[in-house]
């Protein structure tokens, strides 16, 4: 496992996303309207649908396909809905955003 | 201490009396202390599913509707296998013969209804049988694992079911019946004779006009003889000739009976402590023998034993279909026709479809249908509401698909049924609740709505159309229905709340309306934020800072997200009008981003589809440069402004509806508003522009112009209705702006202006677009004043850089240091 420096914490507006691209497909990094950061899978459990594009509010997503919930702390869907959405570690330290990412197999 | 519950028993755990106790729970949960008598061993299941059972398309498991876990988790007290056999009404308590009893303050009796067995020799036989319940059904079985022979007496629905149950289990089956054609009770005879054709091809035989006398065996049943002598071999014989009320317990009650119980339009016997509910009731002489008007019952005697005392039972119409799969067929009403009636007939032998339809004074009595019966609804709806069909009664017979001139398929036609139209008849369920229930609960898949409707989980024929619902309600972005209150879950206040406390106190940003308002999340949900970013915005349209973040991703971005994830681009062609020089560039642009689809849109331009979300702001500068501006074909806005060639080049054009659509573009593109609103200009009432069906549509005449407001096409389209007349370009302007205006102060966010004209009435909209001069004027000049910050192009902003971060990815990490 390694952590990677992606950015700092201004990159990512306050109730936005941006994506970073990776060997590992496209990760959606969310600043939520606490400063809190979370880091999932771009792919909406229900068809693919890019999170980071939806509407972020509290710790949640709504995709902007068909407006499933996800959870932003486990990915999870938020009922009725089910799936889930593969969720990676990031933290803050000193400003920077750190992204956990698996090694490259 | 605990308050003493009213206790309620119930006799009966079939489906109308567990249907009570369902929406009695729904409606108040606490009130009742709940005790369940039941005759059969299991616990509530749906007993129109027993022909599938018996024919092996389903398990007995999966027809069960309440399973023992369900009576746990509420508090219900059930006894299985215990009919009760006195209710003593002095005491109020019921009693079984082996010695259960419960007290009770309200009683329900759903015993519903005993088969009736021919009191001919040989009735008590063992293999002879009724068909009512899963040991019925049962005992079918095991008889078709020994025997070969099954003779179903009686050819109605349950005894057509039953045979084609029995000839699916590998039984030769023969159907007696006394009639001379089958299922005279729903069916006339042609219809009857289709049908009896097609079971003869299945390999049913049948009997009819056949009397049977005796049922022949010593030990077990071995044939059957009819009056004329002629005697049949038989290893089982279904007896499926008619039911009647259960009243035996409450007539030996001393309860007021007829043929059933005899109950008022509250479900309420002649002792006001008992209601009584199902087949084993009377209502107004009626009784009935098919769920539908049951659970009708179900939610009146619901009702009163919530105490809300509001709704009244008036008796139902019912319509029938056989289930028998690969049969279609479907009867309603009366169809006999009487004195003073007409008949309407189809008849085509080749594609094996039957149609009648009887009507009286122009509307429908009844209805048979055989063959195709996707029309069945449609007809019960009418039949239902009494519809005067004078003006489309030559078509009627094709079916609602034909009424139109758009052909559209059977599939579309259930697009075309009112909302109050009836879709799962079992359940009393209504298109308008189902695609309310789709789009609010964001339903997919058929199981989702059978959870959250009920609709298609009783008998499953309307299964088809649940489905035809979905393809066609799915797939856009959802117009979320007219907002009752709350909002959403985030608040309490409904939208005309928020937008009054708005202007109260002045607020004027999203934080501080959460904080004033006592918003119950945050930063509120997907729903209410882009609705309050309208409402503040709409407020303060020269000073509010546009929340971006509160936008649906196609407007933050300034463009439609697809599918796969890419965007689609579609400039503005004013008016729809566009030259070489123009068609060149976007070939251009299209040939340099490597544009996978280019599309003439329904509104009159050309759209790019498949632009990565990086080329975006690229691609704008490009189609700045060659001098276009966005189309906000993305947005919550002004879109398309249609027209067609007008006087300028039509032999039959009345004015110059191609400038003044351009001009109208020119005055009202960028304005944001509560939903979409297209603008269409016809030159003369052929109506090229189909502008009566647009939230504006101008229709020029030789006089001036007529203006028309509050259509739309999408799923249910609406005609406008006719604003006024004007006689000068000027004119149309100002009432176009005036009228674009008032909605925007006065709808709720999503609300189109066709449901917001239908929720206000087009008298407002006139009494201020068109009576009063001067709030026109004001309105207009408020209009304009907006405009001036909103017709900025978004386009070319982002072009020069705003919003750069957007469109690129935080980061690229390449490779993965190991
Ligand atoms: C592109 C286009 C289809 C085409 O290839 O022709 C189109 C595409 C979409 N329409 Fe449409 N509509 C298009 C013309 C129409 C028309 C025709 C017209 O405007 O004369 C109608 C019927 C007229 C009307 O609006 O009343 C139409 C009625 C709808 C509706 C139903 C609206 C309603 O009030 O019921 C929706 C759903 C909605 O908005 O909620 C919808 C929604 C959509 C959405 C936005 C669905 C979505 O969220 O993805 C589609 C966006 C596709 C995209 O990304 O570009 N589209 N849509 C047309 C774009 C016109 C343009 O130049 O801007
Ligand atoms: C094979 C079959 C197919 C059918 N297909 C359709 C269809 O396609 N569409 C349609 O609309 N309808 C259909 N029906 C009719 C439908 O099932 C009935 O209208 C409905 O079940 C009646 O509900 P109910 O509650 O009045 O009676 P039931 O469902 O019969 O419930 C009455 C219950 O009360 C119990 N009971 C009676 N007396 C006592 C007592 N003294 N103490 C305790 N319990 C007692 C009975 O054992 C029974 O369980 C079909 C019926 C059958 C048999
Ligand atoms: S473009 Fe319109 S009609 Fe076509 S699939 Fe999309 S929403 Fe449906
Ligand atoms: S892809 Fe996310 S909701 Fe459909």
């Amino acid at each position: 496992m390694n952590w990677i420096q992606i950015g700092k914490l201004e990159d990512i507006p306050r109730q936005g996303a941006r994506t970073v691209t990776t060997p590992h497909g496209e990760i959606a990094v969310f600043r939520t309207i606490d400063d809190q950061v979370f880091a999932l899978n771009n792919r909406c459990p229900h068809k693919n649908g890019p999170l980071a594009q939806g509407i972020v509010h509290g710790h949640r997503v709504t995709c902007p396909l068909h407006s499933w919930v996800i959870s932003l702390e486990n990915g999870e869907a938020v009922a009725p809905d089910t799936g889930c959405a593969h969720r990676y570690n990031v933290k803050l330290e000193h400003g920077e955003l750190l992204l956990q990412l698996p090694d490259k197999k | 201490m605990a308050i003493k519950k009213t206790r309620l028993v119930v006799i009966g755990n079939g489906m109308a009396g567990i249907r009570t106790v369902e929406e009695l729970i729904k409606m108040s949960p606490d009130e009742y202390d709940i005790t369940v008598f039941g005759a059969e061993p299991q616990p509530n299941y749906n007993r129109i599913l027993l022909s599938p059972v018996l024919s092996g398309e389903m398990t007995f498991q999966e027809t069960v509707l309440n399973d023992w876990g369900w009576y746990q988790e509420n508090h219900i007290t059930l006894h299985t296998g215990k009919p009760v056999t006195k209710i003593h009404r002095k005491q109020c308590v019921v009693s079984t013969d082996d010695g259960l009893s419960a007290p009770y303050d309200r009683l329900l009796i759903a015993t519903g209804s005993i088969p009736f067995m021919l009191p001919v020799p040989g009735i008590d036989l063992p293999g002879v049988v009724a068909y009512r319940s899963i040991q019925d059904v049962e005992a079918m079985l095991a008889a078709a694992q020994t025997g070969k022979r099954a003779v179903v007496i009686g050819g109605g629905l349950l005894g057509l079911e039953a045979a084609n149950g029995l000839s699916l289990r590998g039984m030769e089956v023969s159907v007696v019946h006394i009639n001379d054609w089958l299922m005279e009770r729903q069916l006339d005879k042609a219809g009857g004779d289709l049908l009896t054709a097609e079971l003869r091809k299945r390999g049913l035989n049948f009997y009819l006009t056949h009397q049977t006398e005796a049922i022949l065996g010593e030990q077990h049943v071995t044939g059957l003889r009819f009056k004329n002598g002629l005697e049949i071999d038989a290893d089982l014989v279904v007896m499926t000739v008619g039911i009647r009320p259960s009243i035996a317990l409450a007539k030996s009650a001393g309860i007021y009976c007829e043929r059933g119980i005899v109950v008022n339009d509250t479900m309420q016997t002649f002792d006001p402590k008992i209601y009584s509910v199902g087949e084993c009731v009377q209502h107004r002489g009626q009784t009935y023998g098919l769920v539908a008007p049951l659970f009708e019952q179900a939610k009146v005697a619901a009702n009163h034993l919530a105490e809300f005392g509001r709704m009244r039972y008036e008796g139902s119409l019912v319509s029938t279909k056989l289930k028998v799969t690969g049969i279609d067929l479907f009867s309603a009403g009366d169809f006999h026709a009487a004195e003073g009636d007409e008949e309407l007939l189809l008849q085509d032998t080749s594609r094996g479809v039957y149609k009648k339809l009887i009507l009286r004074d122009n509307r429908l009595r009844g209805a048979v249908m055989y063959g195709d019966t996707v029309d069945g609804p449609w007809y019960f709806q009418m039949l239902r509401d009494g519809t005067d069909v004078s003006e489309f009664r030559e078509h009627i017979l094709f079916g609602q698909a034909h009424l139109g001139d758009s052909g559209r398929s059977g599939a579309a036609s259930v697009m075309n049924m009112a909302d109050s139209a009836e879709i799962c008849g079992c359940n009393g369920i209504n298109k308008g609740m189902i695609v309310k229930a789709i789009i609010e609960k964001k339903l997919f898949t058929i199981e989702e709505v059978r959870a959250h409707t009920k609709a298609s989980s009783s008998c499953g024929s309307c299964t088809g159309l649940v489905e035809a619902l979905l393809a066609n309600t799915l797939g856009g972005d959802y117009s979320a229905s007219p907002n009752k209150k709350p909002m959403c879950p985030c608040t309490e206040l409904s939208h005309d709340d928020v937008r009054a406390a708005i202007s109260k106190h002045s607020l004027e940003s999203m934080p501080q309306l959460m904080q004033t308002l006592n918003w119950k999340t945050p930063d509120g949900c997907a729903s209410c934020r882009p609705a309050l970013n309208f409402y503040l915005l709409a407020a303060a349209p020269d000073t509010y800072q546009d929340d971006s973040h509160s936008r649906f991703i196609n407007e933050r971005v300034h463009a439609n997200i697809q599918k796969d994830g890419t965007y689609s681009v579609i400039p503005r062609i004013w008016g729809g009008v566009t030259s070489p020089a123009e068609l060149r560039a976007i070939a251009d642009i299209a040939d340099k981003y490597e544009v996978p689809t280019v599309k003439f849109t329904g509104g009159q331009r050309l759209d790019l589809l498949g632009v990565t979300k990086e080329n975006l702001p690229k691609m704008w500068g490009d189609l700045v440069a060659a001098g276009f501006v966005s189309g906000h074909a993305y947005g919550k806005a002004l879109r398309t402004v249609k027209t067609c060639v007008g006087s300028e080049w039509c032999r039959f054009g009345t004015q110059d509806s191609t400038g003044l659509g351009i001009q109208m573009e020119k005055e009202t593109w960028g304005s944001w508003t509560p939903h979409k609103f297209k603008i269409a200009v016809s030159g003369c009432p052929r109506n090229c522009a189909e502008a009566t069906i647009k939230d504006f549509g101008v229709v020029c005449v030789d006089s001036g112009y007529e203006l028309h407001v509050g259509g739309n096409g999408g799923i249910k389209v609406r005609v406008t209705d006719f604003l006024c007349k004007v006689s000068t370009e000027a004119e149309v302007l100002e009432y176009c702006g005036a009228f674009m205006q008032l909605y925007r102060e006065d709808a709720h966010y999503l609300e189109r202006t066709a449901p917001w004209i239908e929720r206000t009435g087009l008298t407002h909209i006139k009494q201020r677009v068109v009576d009063d001069a001067s709030m026109r004027a004001e309105l207009y000049a408020r209009f304009l004043q907006s405009q001036t910050s909103a017709q900025i192009d978004p386009w070319k902003a982002r072009a020069e850089g705003k919003d750069a971060a957007e469109y690129v990815p935080l980061m690229a990490v390449a490779e993965m240091a190991n």
